[in-house]
């Protein structure tokens, strides 16, 4: 599949490896350059130096055939704008954005992104290992 | 009326004096702790601290109740997101958000918002004003339905003269509804009228034909 990724962070680096070396064909968007290092010199994919909620830079990251698109920089309102814009103007199938602050997440769920909320999943799963460690230890 | 303004930049705190000068009750948000103080002395008991953006911020702002927001940072995505939660999650009946590039103005209509402002075009406008002769100058745009009054002066190249108006290819979404030939009565246009150098033309075009119609009537 074509998937784009807006923000090539940790998350972003990490997820465009793993699909790129399955023989996906991945597109990686940051505004740094010096983002890309993250990818390794093997990274088989494209990289496109630029901000995604610029339609042009979408295009050429090839939006228009995208599959997927992933927005997971570090701001929220950037991802949560770049994935209306992948999903209402270009009607990619698939999007999925990623949300650190957990009413903004459940704001946008409701109203139909595909949303991921990091903050929320790590304290629920930390919570979880404490019960865990509370039962096993007491 | 109760406006909530989203960022306590220039423009935020310029509106909000206007505003409050005009009797409405205002409220500025702004995160910047030291934009805060400044505007806390001028702006008494009318400004509160924090990101706008968070849905703590705005229910804390009593978002609930504001009639209109204006969100009016620097940052187009965060306006974006001021506008949508304002609008989905406290219903509030009227947003305006600022747009600060305005390739993002066709966006935000389509992602929902009321109404777009965009400061860079409006000083396009009024430069385009005053060289009318470069592009078609817009007299007044109907957002909602996609159509403006475009104002053009017919120049000595231009591909149109000489031809009757029905012969010039215009698309069907355009209509010449006034031709002002100096020193001449105005004209009601139709298809025979054949345009000359210098003539004003008034025409009511879809924001997809503009490109056409220029061509046709600038080259």
């Amino acid at each position: 599949m074509r998937v784009v990724i807006l923000g090539c962070g940790r998350t972003g680096a990490q997820l465009a490896k793993a699909l790129a070396g399955e023989g996906h064909q991945v597109a990686v968007i940051d505004r740094r350059s010096a983002a890309f290092k993250r990818l390794g010199p093997d990274f088989a994919g494209q990289m496109v130096l630029g901000t995604g909620i610029d339609e042009d830079i979408l295009r050429r990251a090839g939006i228009e055939q995208a599959d997927a698109f992933v927005a997971v920089t570090n701001g929220d309102n950037t991802n949560v704008m770049a994935a209306q814009v992948a999903k209402e103007i270009f009607g990619v199938r698939r999007v999925i954005c990623r949300i650190y602050d957990p009413l903004r997440e459940e704001i946008y769920r409701t109203l139909g992104l595909d949303t991921i909320c990091p903050t929320l999943w790590g304290a629920t799963r930390i919570r979880e290992m404490l019960d865990r460690g509370c039962e096993g230890g007491a | 009326m109760y406006i909530v303004v989203v960022g306590g930049g220039k423009v935020g705190y310029y509106l909000a004096k206007s505003l409050l000068a005009e009797g409405h009750e205002v409220l500025v948000v702004e995160k910047d702790p030291q934009k805060c103080a400044t505007l806390a002395d001028e702006l008494v008991g009318g400004v509160l601290e924090g990101d706008g953006c968070e849905a703590a911020t705005m229910a804390e702002a009593g978002m609930g109740r504001a009639q209109v927001v204006v969100a009016v940072t620097g940052d187009d995505e965060d306006n974006l997101v001021v506008c949508q939660v304002a609008k989905r999650k406290f219903n509030v009946p009227r947003t305006i958000a600022r747009i600060n590039n305005p390739r993002n103005q066709r966006i935000f209509r389509q992602l929902g918002i009321d109404v777009t402002i965009s400061s860079t075009e409006l000083i396009i406008s009024q430069i385009e004003q005053v060289i009318p002769a470069e592009s078609l100058l817009h007299l007044l745009t109907l957002r909602g339905a996609g159509v403006s009054f475009v104002e053009l002066e017919i120049a000595p190249d231009s591909p149109a003269l000489g031809r009757p108006l029905r012969e010039l290819g215009i698309p069907d979404d355009c209509i010449l509804s006034l031709v002002i030939r100096p020193g001449q009565k105005a004209i009601i246009p139709y298809g025979d009228t054949v345009l000359q150098v210098g003539d004003q033309v008034i025409a009511v075009s879809s924001e997809a034909s503009e490109a056409t119609l220029r061509r046709i009537l600038r080259g």
